[in-house]
Formats: C-alpha cells, structure tokens, sequence
C-alpha cells in the first residue's frame, strides 16, 4: 500500500484557502507507543462541517482524536485546532468537546451530576451550570432519567450522557470517538439529527465510527485511515471519482439485460457486463460513467428497452472502503 | 446551536481573574475529589486504617492489664510516645496517606476516568493543587480523630483521674496539640510525595514499600541520610521523644523553626515537580 494517498477534491481546495486558525490542522504528525505505530506523517486539515474518521481497528483513528485533544503527545509534528495548540487545555477546551470511548463514571453519581461536576471545574457559576446542564439533557433527551444513577443506564443512555456532557459547555469543536455504539436505531437516527444542526451551525464535528452507511449519510468529509496511514480524504464521492484503477459498478433494471449487455460492449471503457441472477438487471462496470450514461440513453431509445431504473452499486463509502483498505471492489 | 445564546466563564483578562478562575476551579475539583475520597468504595480502607487504633485503644480501656503488668501514670507518656510514633505515625498515617495519595491519579487511570479532567479547560497545575488539597483535607480529618481519639481513649480509659488534670492543668493538652501537629505535617509532607509517586509509576507499590523501609531505617542512617526523609523532621517536632534502641545513630533534633518551614517547603518543591510531571503526562489506559 502507498504510504499516503491523499485525494484532491474540491473541498480541500476550499479547506486550503482557509486560516489556519479557523481550521483543525496535523502537520507531518506521527505518533509511537514505543515501537509500535499509532499513525505515521499524517498531515489533515480539517473545515467546518462532519469530519468522519473510518477505519478498522487499530487504523489510528483513536490516536489521532487523542492526539488532538492532549490526551497523546505527538511523537513528531505539530497539532493545532483553531489556532490552540493541544498543550494549552485552558484555551483549548473552552473550544472542544471530546466524546471518547471510555465508559465510565465517577461512582454514584446521577446523570445531572456527572455534567454538573465538570461545568463547575470549567469555572462555571452555579447558575450557569444549572442552565447548560438542562441544556445539554435536553439535546440529548435525557431529562427525565436525569436524577438517576448513570450506573444503572443501559449502554446507550450512558452513550448520551457522555455526549450532553461534551456538549454542555457549547463547544466550537466537537470529537467523537464511536458515538453511535449502543445506541438503538430512533436513537442513532435523533443523534445523527443532532449532529447535522450542530454542524450546519459552523461546528467542526470529527466522528470515528465502523457503521459505514452512516457515516456516509451524514458526512461532509471522510478520513480513510489504515495502519496508521491516512489513505484517503476528502468528500465521499469526490474520493470514489479519483479511484481511478477501479471502474465504477451500475445496476441497470430493465426487461431485457442481455440486448442491453450486447450493445454496451461498444463502448471501450466497458469493463465488465454480468447479468443479474434475477434476469431482469445488468450490472456494468464503466471507467468512464459520463460516456457510460450517454450510450445508454442512446441504446435504450434504439432498442426501445423498458427500463425501471438505473444506479451506481458501489459509488458509496463501503465501496471506497473495500477498494482501498481490503483492494476488493463492492459487490451487491 | 445559537451562539450568541452560549454561556461561557469569564474569560481570564487579568491576573487577578486567573486567579479567581484558578480559585474557582480548584474548589470544584476539591468538591468532587472529597467526595470521592469519603464516599467511594476505596474510602473504606481509610476509615478501616483510621478507627482501628481507636478501636484497640478502645479494647485495651475496657479491658486493662494488671496494675503490676501496667506502667505507672508518670511513664505513661513515653508509652503514649511509642504507640504514637510506631503505630499511628509510622504505619497508619504513612499507609493512610500511601492509600489516598497514590490514588488521587493512579486510582482514576484504573479507572479510566481521568481523561474527564484532562478535557476540561483547566491548567493541570491546578488539577494537582485541587486533588492534593482535597486528600489532605480527608487524611488530616480522619488522622486527626484517630491522634485526638487515641490519646485521650488510652489516658482516661487507664487513669481517669490523673488524666483530668494532666489535660486541665499539666502537659496534657500541649502535648495533644503537639501530636495533632506532627499528625497534620505528616499527611503534608507524605502526601506530596504519595501523589508524585501516583503520578510517577504504573505500580506504586513497590516505591511504596521502599520508602516505607527509609523511613524505618532513618534510625540507623547516618546524619546528612537521615535528613533526606520526612520522619526525621516529625520526630523533631514529637512532644516526648522516643527511644529508638542501642543501634540508633543519634543526631542533635532539628530546631522546630527548620523543621516546619522545611516540610512545607519541601512539599512545595515535591507538588511543582508533580505539576512538571502531569505536563508531561499521556492517558491511552492501555494495560492498566
């Protein structure tokens, strides 16, 4: 695998022309835990907007959020977010909020407490405190089981939690380290709402996450990351269009696949033509979609085929993923 | 999110207002860290350190050798000096302290709750005075009763009479003070060292237990050896000195005017090298 393959999109031309201090940047970071790698030379700079960081396990992408949040000292290369560097909490997390991974919980305490606690160590009034705590429940909708022990809450509840408590003190910056685990589906689909307003009010929203289709659904920007290396970043489907080595794969529905197969093979950037199992769809797979479409529009007229409908399969992150991480193209 | 509706904390523009920023913080930190120090499940091997003097003390009241096995009222205070030094000072307090101290970070890296701290817009500095304020609060609430209990269990349970005046009109309450004192100084002096020893090391059990073995053996050390402990500046202060047996290298004691001011400068120095160390410091809970 090379090293580093960073995509060109149109959203990094925007990033580029940005500040430096009204974006989150890594210069050349890399980060050892003795010998072993966390990530190597990763250089991101990240906009407004949801930033999400895919990857297997062990790809870095914890690293990376902890290196951005302090928690993890870079072992070369530097780290800025909005202009603070990670070494400076004070000013830092009055801008960000970070959601990790750890499930855990001062002992006793209820779900009103828990955020409460770290408002007041924010230097928070009481009133104050009292105020974005009701906030932060109400986001999250967990008011009514605030007053109880967080120990008693399900996965999912706690999930919250520790979201209302990150996002209490309405932070520019938000990290989230695997927010949807435990949730149930109404609760990834509230949250994943939460998370849209949040950015489309200017937040910078940087998500890890496994369930691809979600990230995909609500992402602006995605970061693929494999074995410590960024391999890919920019928008989803601006990051599909560079893979050029791999040709894009469409479903034809229609009433006759095989006349259709027939006469696609006219065009050179064809790669492959399999009839569906069903017998009533082609999948094609095309270097050249633009050319693609134009030649069916023009056999479907000739042939005067019924066709019900017409869609990429594999022009989805899953796909992207598969092809760079795993070098096998999605097959539905 | 509006966010001209966001409410923040006033922005540190002076020094003053970082200390009052730095004010505020710390007191919220010593909110939820005594809390934790008299409430968590760990709090009760302190309260089990603690009472148990009283409660032998207590044994020994109620149920007091013979009066020609016992020492007489005018040498009692030596045996006082010894149950003090050996027992309370030595052992209790030291592990006491060991125990609160060592897990005011160690105890939330097992717990994987410290990363809460570090994500919140507070200088760690500040995290440090916060947490050391709030163990020194517990150890010298609880060591105290246990000096003040067992001196006056152990006096007015085996001579009551004697010991009425001895309080009201002889030695007795100066002595208490003294040892409330040395008590005080002790959660201090090894308190700043348990939180850097928390900080400092995955398991800090074993320094622990060497550093419990110096302050043992302070009495055999030579002179310029035995002023690198904290033992040796509270047995300084201890209002009837303790025999320490034929093999003891003696040593002139160190004037009360070093030994204070020395302690509390010497805890200083240990709590800034500790704020150098939390600088430094990484949270991933791998291994732990």
């Amino acid at each position: 695998m090379t090293p580093v393959t960073t995509i060109p999109t149109s959203s990094a031309t925007h990033i580029t022309a940005a500040s430096p201090n009204s974006m989150i940047v890594f210069e050349d970071v890399s980060k050892f835990y003795g010998d072993v790698l966390g990530i190597n030379r990763v250089s991101l700079q990240i906009a407004p907007g949801i930033t999400s960081l895919v990857g297997p396990n062990g790809s870095g992408k914890t690293t990376l959020m902890n290196l951005m949040t302090g928690l993890l000292k870079p072992t070369n290369g530097s780290i800025s977010v909005l202009g603070i560097s990670p070494n400076e909490p004070e000013a830092l997390f009055q801008k960000l909020g970070y959601c990790s991974q750890f499930d855990s919980f001062p002992a006793g305490a209820t779900a009103r407490e828990f955020i409460e606690f770290y408002l007041r160590v924010h230097g928070f009034s009481k009133q104050e405190t009292d105020e974005l705590t009701q906030a932060a429940l109400e986001r999250v909708s967990l008011v009514e089981a605030a007053d109880r022990k967080v120990s008693a809450f399900s996965k999912g509840m706690r999930q919250r939690v520790r979201l209302a408590q990150s996002i209490a003190h309405n932070p520019s910056v938000l990290v989230l380290d695997e927010p949807l685990n435990g949730l149930d589906p109404m609760a990834r689909a509230e949250i994943i709402r939460l998370f849209r307003e949040l950015a489309d009010a200017g937040m910078y929203l940087i998500i890890s996450s496994h369930i691809l289709h979600e990230v995909d659904m609500m992402s602006d920007n995605v970061v693929l990351m494999h074995n410590g290396y960024v391999v890919a970043e920019g928008d989803v489907h601006g990051v599909r269009d560079e893979i050029d080595e791999h040709p894009i794969q469409i479903l034809i529905r229609c009433d006759r696949p095989q006349a259709l197969a027939a006469r696609l093979f006219e065009n050179e950037h064809t790669v492959e033509a399999r009839i569906h199992t069903d017998r009533h769809g082609l999948f094609v797979k095309t270097r050249r979609p633009d050319d693609f479409y134009l030649l069916l529009n023009k056999v479907v007229t000739e042939q005067n085929l019924q066709v019900e409908s017409v869609a990429p399969v594999d022009d989805d992150l899953n796909a992207v993923y598969q092809y760079l991480i795993t070098s096998e193209g999605g097959q539905n | 999110m509006d966010s001209t509706s966001e409410i923040r904390p006033n922005a540190p523009s002076a020094r003053e207002s970082s200390w009052s920023l730095w004010t505020r913080q710390t007191l919220a930190i010593m909110g939820l860290e005594i809390r934790k120090n008299f409430l968590s499940r760990r709090a009760l091997l302190l309260y089990l350190i603690a009472g148990a003097p009283l409660v032998l003390l207590t044994m020994l009241a109620l149920f007091p050798p013979d009066a020609d096995e016992m020492a007489n009222f005018s040498e009692f205070s030596q045996v006082y000096a010894v149950i003090y030094g050996a027992l309370i000072l030595r052992t209790l307090v030291f592990f006491g302290c060991a125990w609160v101290f060592m897990n005011l970070f160690r105890g939330e890296v097992v717990d994987r709750s410290l990363h809460y701290y570090f994500l919140s817009p507070v200088r760690r500095e500040v995290l440090v005075v916060g947490k050391y304020l709030s163990g020194l609060i517990a150890t010298v609430l609880l060591f105290g009763i246990t000096t003040v209990g067992s001196m006056l269990i152990l006096y007015f349970g085996l001579f009551p009479s004697e010991s009425r005046v001895f309080f009201s009109n002889g030695a007795g309450a100066g002595q208490l003070l003294s040892y409330l004192g040395v008590t005080i100084l002790a959660c201090i002096g090894y308190g700043a060292v348990f939180l850097i020893v928390g900080l400092r090391f995955r398991n800090p059990i074993i320094p622990g237990l060497l550093l419990y073995g110096w302050e043992w053996i302070n009495f055999l050390l030579p002179p310029l050896l035995k002023k690198i402990s904290v033992i040796h500046y509270l047995q300084s202060l201890m209002p009837v000195s303790m025999s320490e047996g034929p093999f003891a290298v003696l040593v002139e004691p160190t004037p009360v005017w070093i030994a204070v001011p020395g302690l509390v400068l010497f805890t200083a120095v240990v709590l800034f090298l500790a704020g150098l160390q939390i600088r430094r410091m990484e949270i991933s809970y791998a291994g732990e």
